[in-house]
Order: C-alpha cells, then structure tokens, then sequence
C-alpha cells in the first residue's frame, strides 16, 4: 500500500506536511537551486513587515548544542517588495501553497500587511508571527499576552478571508491561555513554536556574543520543548496546528504529528543541512511504511 | 552550491596554530579564487566558513587558523577520513580587471583566498605585487609558497619589524610610492579600511562575518553597503571597496 502524506489545512491541501520555517528559507529562490522546492508541501516566506527593515546589526548568529541562537531582526524589503517581487519571483518556481508570514509594531501594522497579503492569490494561508524575540516592544510583546494576542487575531480575521494561522511565542508561562485567546478570536489555525529567547557570551572577550545581547535560540536543542508545547495546546483547542522546532528528521515530523501537529515545519536544520526537507519528504513513506502508518491523518493527535 | 564528502589527502601544521587542509573529490563547484566553503565538524551545529586558499579540477587546499572548538576539531583531522562541506560559495573576487600592475594585501589568515588568486592573476600576465602582513616572525607562513607561484615583488610585512618590513601594510605602501592600478585585500577590518583610506586606486576587499547558513537563507550575515542591504555569504565576501560603508 502506498503511504498517503497528504494532510489538509483549513481546506488547504498538502501533498505532504513538510514545510520550511519562516526566516529558514528566504523567498525560496536560493534554495531553487540546490533541489526541486516542488516536492515540498508548501513554503513559510520570510517575515514580512509593513516597512522595509534592515534588521540588527552584526553579529547575529551564535551557537548552542544542537541548535543556533538569531537576532536577524525580521530583516525584510517591506510588504509592498513583497508583493511587487518576492512573491511573483517564487510564483514562477513553486506551483504549491504558499504561507505569508507577517509581522507588526502595532495591531494596525498586522492589519495593514495582511490586508495587502490578501489580495495575493498565490498566497493560501496566512501565518501572523506574534512571537519574534529579536525586535524591540515587537511582535513578542503581543505573543505573551491572551488579550493582546486576541486583539491582533481579531484585527487580522477582520481584512482577509484566507485562514488565518497564529504563530506562537514559547517564552512564556501558559501557552494554553495564549493558544485558547487566540482560538476564541477566530483564528483558523496556530504555528508554534517560535524560537526560545537565550543567549551566549565570549568568555575571552567578556561581551555578549550577539550584538543585540540575546537572541531566539531554535534547532534540534528545542524539540522536546516543542512536542510538548504542541501536545498542551492540541489537548485544549480544536483549530489544526503547524508543528515547529527542531524538526531535522520523518520521525520528528511523525512524533510532532502524534502529539498533535497537522502539518509540520523546518527551521534551523535548513541551515545545517540544506537538503533537509527534501530528505524528510523522501524518508517519509520509508518511516511510515515501518511503523504501519497507511496515512498521516491518522496519527494526528493520537496520544491523548 | 553544491554539498560534498571530500576525501582528506593531508592536513598539516605549518606553524604553531596555523594548518594547511587539502581535500579532494569533486570540487566542480568553486569557479573563482576568494570562494568560501562551509565545512560541518562533528558534533557543532553550525558549519565553520574557510577560504579556498588553492584549487584544481579536483582538489581543493584551505589554511586555517585554530580560534575554537571548530578549528581545533580540524586540526585533529587525518589523512582519508571525509569531510562534509558545502563547496563553490560566495562571489569571489573579478578576475579580469582591466589594470595591470596591481596589489595584494592579506594579514594574517587572510592571506588564505589571495594566493589562488595571485596565481590566476600571473597567468593572466599582471605585475603583482604581494604585501603579507603578521604580527611578528614567528606567525610568519606561506611567504615561500607565493613566491614559488613565480612572484618576485613578495613582501613581508611585520607590526614589530621583526622580519621584512616594520609596521602595517599602509606603511609599506607609502614607503614604495608605487602607482597601483588595482588591489585585493582580505585581512582584520582595522586593517582593511586603513587601506582603502591609503590607497587612491580601485580594489575588492573580502569580509567575514559570523554565518548561520552560508548560502544566503536566513540574512545572519547581512550588512549595510552603498548598495543597500548585501549578504556577506552570497553578495559577497568580495565587495568593492567603494560599497563597503566602514
Ligand atoms: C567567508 C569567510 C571566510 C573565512 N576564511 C577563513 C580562512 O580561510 N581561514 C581561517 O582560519 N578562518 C577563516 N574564516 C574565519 C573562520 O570561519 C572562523 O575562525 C571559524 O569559524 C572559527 O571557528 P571555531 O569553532 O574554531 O571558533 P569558535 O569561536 O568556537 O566559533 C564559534 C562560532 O563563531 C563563529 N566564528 C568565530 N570566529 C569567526 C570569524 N572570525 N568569522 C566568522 N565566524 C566566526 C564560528 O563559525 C562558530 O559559529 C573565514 C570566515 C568567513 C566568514
Ligand atoms: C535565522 C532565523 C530567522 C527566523 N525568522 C523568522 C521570521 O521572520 N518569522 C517567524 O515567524 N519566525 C522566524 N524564525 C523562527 C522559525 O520560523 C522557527 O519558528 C523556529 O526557528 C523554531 O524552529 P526550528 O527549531 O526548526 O528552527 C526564524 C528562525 C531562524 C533560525
Ligand atoms: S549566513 Fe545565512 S544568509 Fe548569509
């Protein structure tokens, strides 16, 4: 029997669940050229925000084991490049969904960028990053607090009828509460998780090693941290969810789908491995076939 | 960018802290001297950056300097065991400028990407002259190496006058009075601007930054230049001297 990949996201349909984090990816266009991004279920673009932003100064990159700690800063050309370029260019390359990821200093900035988003036929599901660490009283400000975090998914829901996926921010005490405001507000799905907030310091230099001090810690370090986040928030809400960090291998995408992911993501293992997705999606039916999977709808949120 | 499995053919230490890696397999993708690989050593997340120091159709050469926990890694390294590495990254420098008697400046480690160049350079008939900047004779290497390309203008420079020259790179330059048409340096930033600031004519420098990716994915190694935002893994490392903002 061939194994069935496809799952389906608010009515969007996957081939397969596996898709690269936003920020992990670019616009898709580099990594055109080391494999067929096709095979991929779809593509989490860079986060965009309402005005170009240059991002923070260097350096921006430190590490950890099993992981990397980034202050990039949602370094991005602005919605309108987004649309004006970046998403005609991918268009020419990928025939599959794609998700938006959007960014905000204020409710308004959310609502002005999706807004404009909307009208992309291209793109087929929004993701509203209310969880980037690596900004000043930014996103992460409305990703730990239930009201604020309702009020952005409620502004948002307002100017587009795309579903509309929440992306979750893991520095915090009760996801749940965050994960049900959301819900509540008319989300059509969450992301979690976005990276934990760490930092590193040069023993010999006796400074920080980033420039902005700390940083969203993210990779293979991160995926326990991650299953179980997934796994509380599955057992609360009742709106599907993209599984995210840490993610490098089938098996970790078939554990994140049991604990209740629905689709699932790749972030920092790109940078690693470049040709990690493509060696999930080809390891897939492999795993599945051994651990007599006949579709991956059926594992989704088994363990209870 | 292309990842590979190159086969270690030796590694050597040339001096205290200073090694010479030669790996072969296929090296198809590295077309242009001042290329970086990105190279994965075992147990650290992120791969370790390096110049190609030399290549042919199947060979490539990296000089490396041991900073860390990477580069000692490395260095614990032997004959036939397989290195896993993203090869042909980066622009590299112009090979083909229209100028003819040109200068190239390394400091340290950055010594690394000019010597393939220097040879490209030689056979394309350029009178070059090459400044190799340290900080004392006893961090001196790869003089010898340059000057078997065939040079004759090898410079060495010393901050404490130790051997060669005394001083920096600029004080060489002034003390020669020499008209170049064209330069490449690739060294600590301190030193580079000092030379874009000394030297009137055009030239490339080559830049470093901490890298998550190396092939231009997640904007860790972005910097502001004239030309707006470039990364230093995929626009660069090799950017004008006129675009870089100091
Ligand atoms: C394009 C490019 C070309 C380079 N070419 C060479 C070369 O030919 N020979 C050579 O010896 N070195 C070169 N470097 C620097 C080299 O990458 C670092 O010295 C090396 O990564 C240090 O690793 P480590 O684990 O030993 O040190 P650690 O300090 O333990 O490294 C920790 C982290 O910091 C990063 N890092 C530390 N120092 C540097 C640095 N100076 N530049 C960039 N990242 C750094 C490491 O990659 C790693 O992610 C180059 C760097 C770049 C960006
Ligand atoms: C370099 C880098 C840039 C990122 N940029 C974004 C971004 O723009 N928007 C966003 O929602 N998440 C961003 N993230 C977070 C990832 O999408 C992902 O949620 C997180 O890294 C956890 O997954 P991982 O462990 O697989 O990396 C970024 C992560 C990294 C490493
Ligand atoms: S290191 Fe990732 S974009 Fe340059």
């Amino acid at each position: 029997m061939v194994a069935k990949t496809s799952v389906n996201l608010s009515g969007v349909y996957l081939d397969n669940p596996v898709i690269p984090a936003s920020g992990t990816f670019g616009f898709g266009k580099e990594m055109a050229e080391v494999y067929d991004i096709n095979i991929l279920g779809s593509i989490s673009i860079k986060g965009t925000t309402r005005q170009a932003r240059y991002g923070n100064p260097l350096p921006r990159i430190a590490e950890g084991s099993c992981g990397v700690l980034n202050s990039v800063g949602l370094q991005n050309p602005g919605v309108d490049a987004v649309v004006s370029t970046e998403l005609p260019e991918l268009r020419k390359i990928f025939r599959k969904p794609i998700i938006a990821n959007i960014s905000g200093f204020s409710i308004d900035d959310y609502a002005y960028s999706c807004e404009k988003i909307d009208k992309e036929k291209q793109v087929e599901i929004i993701e509203v990053n209310i969880s980037c660490p690596n900004v000043h009283n930014g996103g992460m400000a409305f990703g730990t607090s239930p009201d604020m975090a309702a009020k952005v998914t409620a502004a948002v829901k307002k100017v587009t009828t795309k579903p509309v996926y929440v992306k979750l921010s893991p520095n915090v005490t009760d996801i749940v509460s965050i994960a049900r405001a959301c819900e509540d507000a008319g989300a059509d799905g969450l992301t979690l998780i976005n990276t934990i907030l760490g930092m590193r310091i040069d023993i010999q230099r006796r400074k920080p090693v980033l420039a902005q001090k700390m940083g969203g810690y993210s990779g293979p370090a991160i995926f326990p941290i991650a299953v179980r986040m997934v796994y509380q928030v599955a057992q609360a809400c009742h709106i599907p969810i993209m599984g995210c960090g840490g993610v490098a291998t089938a098996e970790d995408v078939i554990e994140m789908m049991m604990a209740g992911a629905t689709a699932v993501q790749v972030g920092a293992e790109n940078l690693h491995n470049p040709y990690v997705c493509k060696e999930i999606i080809e390891q897939l039916p492999v795993v599945m076939n051994r651990l007599h999977i006949d579709s991956l709808e059926d594992i989704i949120g088994i363990i209870k | 960018m292309q990842r590979v499995e190159l086969k270690i053919k030796y590694n050597r230490q040339l001096i205290p802290n200073i090694y010479e890696m030669c790996l072969e397999g296929d090296v198809s993708d590295i077309r242009q001297p001042g290329q970086f690989v990105n190279v994965a050593v075992d147990n650290l997340y992120l791969r370790r950056p390096l110049s190609v120091c030399d290549y042919n159709e199947h060979e490539l050469t990296l000089l490396y300097k041991v900073v860390g926990r990477g580069t000692t890694r490395l260095s614990l390294m032997h004959e036939g065991q397989e290195v896993d590495i993203l090869s042909g990254l980066g622009n590299g420098f112009t090979t083909d400028v229209p100028y003819s008697n040109i200068l190239l400046a390394g400091g340290g480690i950055g010594i690394a990407p000019l010597y393939k160049l220097a040879k490209e350079l030689k056979s394309r008939g350029k009178k070059l002259s090459v400044a190799l900047c340290f900080n004392t004779e006893s961090e001196i290497f790869y003089d010898t190496a340059f000057k078997e390309i065939g040079l004759n203008d090898v410079y060495i420079v010393t901050v404490d006058g130790s051997r060669g020259h005394k001083g920096f790179v600029t004080d060489l330059i002034r003390q020669q009075q020499q008209m170049f048409g064209y330069f490449y340096a690739c060294g600590p930033m301190p030193m580079l601007k000092a030379l874009c600031q000394e030297v009137n004519c055009p030239g490339e420098v080559s830049l470093e930054a901490r890298m998550g990716c190396g092939f231009g994915i997640c904007m860790g190694c972005s910097i502001e230049t004239t030309k707006g935002s470039q990364r230093i893994c995929k626009e660069g490392p090799v950017f004008k001297k006129e675009d870089v903002v100091w």
